[in-house]
């Protein structure tokens, strides 16, 4: 017995210490039988900052008293790393565990690559908001993959800018657009915000704040609603700005756009929880001087949100020890300690409920100190987040948006024809894959 | 005589093991691979119902679907043209500047010649990812120094990052970081050019530009056939410049030129099989181009050798 246990710790050590998939999944096919009793190693691909130290708590702890051993692969972050994941999948050689954002999910799912852990993840169901969980179901009985960290959305704006124009912090999209209107009249040479076509997921959460679900089931055909009534509202407001000049039309994330959001020149920001982060590297000189507000609404005394941003944890089909792995997904985004050091480590808004008012948000991040309440003010924000509706084809929608609006932007044409181009490619797309469309 | 056939044998199929390395090798990194591509570009995937769980999604025969599909996506042709004008401007103006400083730089009268030829060299020493940075940084006019000294000047300040100016921006790019190479390439051939025929011309009384033009340029002609021949690969090929300046504007797509759009269709939506049919036909679109001009070339080059 000593010789048999002594060499699969062996193996398994290689395994880890190469890093490598394919020995990883050799390792552990000669104890398939006995997954459970053996040592396992499991490898999980993460782009997330930090995530290393996180799973170092694990394997110190919980997975040295279960012999479930992680390691982590850090990987490029969002669509890059699933089509890494689809193909590594094709060759049957997919990691154990991979991070994956809430809008690729169908897309994995689709492919078989995600595995069912609905039996493995226990009750971690009621950690977590329903408008999150139901993401990671897909509307099934199955679960697809435990909720990691959330974006609602919000609304930044300089503070001390719009005291000196005599703005009014809007509490609806119509004052908005008063706003950015008032702002241009007194400072010609200034903009309350640009519409930035180069990253679609602000686009689909306003839509999503709207009432938007651009892919819904009915039967086994897909039913794309991009070109929705809510989502009309949303394209022809922001389209409308652009058109008369009230606000820029530059993408984001550009040393200009970081230029504009320092000096001043953009005083306000649609963003969503993590938006801190982006400031302190894009805007440093202005550290203080923002403040963070619930997103205007369309009709007043509502109060809703989209989301931008935020993954999940997912186990996917090739895992020879999915048990195990279900179990450290639920650790990592449900343990107290776990949280906290993600939050520490990663800099991740939880998704999990009780995390969002404890440990490392106790305190305002520290670029927005002026705001002591920021976390509880953002724990609020997010309980009203608008439910999402994710298909099989996001990516193709998101390069769709990207290109359509950032034409439009530029001409400053017409933002619903853009929209129509981009429901008419989704569903083309969908079409020539041969899913189920309804019309 | 069992031995001497033996030997015999041997002697004969020496030069076939002498290239199994490399046939071996060509057939595992060269031919494989795009045989694999080709395999790939005739099949394609088909889901159905909803696409979710196992067993939804098949591989199956295509045939020429995606073929035909490439052929009338006129997002692939749109492409196909932006890259030909941007293709009109980056060849003559690169090759014309090439030939021009390799002239300059042979010339008797040059001084500080190699310090010279090194700083011309040294863009084509830079990445493309990273020259392409550099210049979309100064492009953009928020941050371009360019854009503070005509504004401090009282100037108009154009817009480089849209409609035809993209197109000098994203050329000039690829002049900066190729002139040099080519620049080489047609030095090097003219060193290799006899002093004495040089020599006959100045006795014969050619000035130093009628040298240039009637001995140095059809000297090195085939160099400038070498040169425009890699120059045009290139251009077909370009990625890395439109890529890199794709995020600082909204006037380039993401499937702007061709090599973007096989990108975007096999790593942003999934679809290595249509991905594998566009870069089949941007390969012999490629091939037809380039050997199609060398051929050219070549039978101009031997007429004039006849007459």
């Amino acid at each position: 017995m000593p010789y048999t246990k002594r060499r699969r710790l062996v193996s398994s050590a290689v395994a880890v210490a190469l890093g490598a998939t394919a020995l990883a999944a050799c390792g552990s096919s000669s104890d398939d039988g006995e997954a459970q009793s053996g040592p396992v190693s499991l490898t999980y691909w993460t782009w997330a900052p930090g995530m290393d130290k996180v799973v170092d708590l694990w394997n110190k702890g919980p997975g040295k008293k279960e012999q479930i051993e992680v390691t982590v692969k850090k990987q490029a972050s969002g669509d890059t790393l699933v089509t890494k994941i689809l193909t590594a999948h094709k060759a049957g050689k997919a990691p154990d565990l991979v991070q994956a954002e809430y809008q690729a999910l169908p897309t994995l799912v689709s492919n078989d690559a995600l595995a069912d852990i609905a039996e493995n993840v226990g009750d971690v169901k009621g950690k977590f908001a329903d408008g999150v969980w139901q993401q990671t179901t897909l509307g099934t009985d199955a679960v697809y993959a435990v909720p990691q960290d959330i974006g609602p959305m919000m609304f930044y704006y300089r503070e001390d800018l719009f005291e000196k124009y005599d703005l009014a912090v809007p509490a609806t999209w119509d004052e908005f657009a008063e706003t950015a209107r008032k702002l241009k009249k007194a400072a010609p040479d200034k903009d309350l915000t640009t519409f930035s076509a180069n990253d679609s997921g602000l686009f689909a959460g306003l839509a999503q704040q709207a009432g938007a679900q651009w892919w819904t089931t009915s039967g086994d055909k897909w039913k794309v609603g991009i070109d929705d009534e809510a989502t009309r509202k949303v394209a022809e407001f922001w389209g409308g700005l652009v058109e008369e000049g009230a606000i820029d039309n530059q993408p984001m994330y550009t040393p200009a756009w970081n230029k504009a959001l320092n000096t001043g020149k953009q005083i306000a920001w649609v963003s969503a929880v993590w938006a801190p982060g982006t400031l302190t590297t894009a805007a440093p000189d202005t550290k203080g001087k923002w403040a963070m507000a619930p997103l205007p609404q369309w009709s007043d005394g509502e109060s809703r949100t989209g989301s931008w941003g935020g993954s999940s944890t997912a186990v996917t089909t090739d895992s020879k020890h999915k048990d195990a792995a279900a179990k450290f997904a639920a650790w990592l985004n449900t343990d107290g300690d776990a949280l906290n050091a993600l939050a520490k480590e990663s800099g991740i808004y939880p998704a999990s409920t009780s995390a969002q008012l404890s440990g490392a948000f106790t305190s305002p991040p520290e670029y927005f100190s002026n705001q002591p309440d920021f976390y509880r003010k953002a724990a609020e924000i997010a309980e009203t987040t608008a439910p999402s509706a994710w298909g099989p084809n996001v990516n193709v929608a998101y390069t769709a948006f990207k290109d359509a609006f950032g034409a439009a932007a530029k001409n400053k044409s017409d933002f619903t024809a853009a929209l129509d181009t981009m429901q008419e490619e989704t569903v083309a797309d969908l079409e020539k894959q041969g899913f189920g469309v309804a019309r | 005589m069992r031995s001497a056939s033996r030997r015999s044998y041997g002697v004969k199929g020496a030069p076939y093991l002498f290239l199994v390395p490399a046939t071996v090798l060509f057939l595992l990194f060269f031919a494989l691979p795009i045989g694999y591509a080709v395999w790939l570009s005739f099949r394609k995937v088909q889901v159905s119902g909803l696409g979710l769980g196992s067993g939804a999604r098949k591989e199956v025969w295509a045939g020429l679907e995606n073929y035909t599909g490439a052929l009338s996506d006129s997002e692939l042709l749109d492409g196909a043209l932006r890259v030909l004008g941007y293709g009109c401007i980056v060849v003559p103006v690169m090759l014309g500047l090439a030939l021009l400083f390799a002239l300059m730089l042979d010339s008797e009268k040059v001084r500080l010649a190699s310090f010279t030829r090194l700083a011309i060299f040294l863009p084509y020493a830079v990445p493309g990812v990273v020259a392409a940075l550099l210049w979309g940084f100064l492009y953009l006019p928020d941050v371009s120094p360019f854009h503070f000294a005509l504004d401090r000047l009282g100037l108009p300040q154009p817009d480089l990052l849209d409609g035809g100016p993209l197109y000098l921006a994203l050329s000039n790019i690829a002049v900066w970081g190729g002139t040099g190479f080519n620049m080489i390439v047609i030095y090097t051939a003219l060193q290799a050019v006899p002093a004495e025929v040089y020599e006959a011309a100045k006795l014969d009384g050619a000035t130093p530009l009628q040298i240039a033009l009637r001995i140095k340029i059809p000297m090195v002609a085939p160099s400038l056939v070498l040169t425009f021949f890699f120059s045009i690969i290139a251009t077909l090929q370009v990625f890395n410049e439109p890529t890199t300046l794709k995020p600082l504007t909204n006037s380039v797509s993401t499937t702007w030129s061709p090599l973007m759009k096989v990108y975007q269709d096999a790593f942003g939506n999934g679809d290595i099989h249509a991905a594998a049919a566009q870069a089949t036909l941007i390969a012999l679109a490629t091939l037809v181009l380039s050997f199609g001009f060398l051929r050219a070339a070549n039978r101009r080059n031997k007429q004039e050798a006849s007459r």
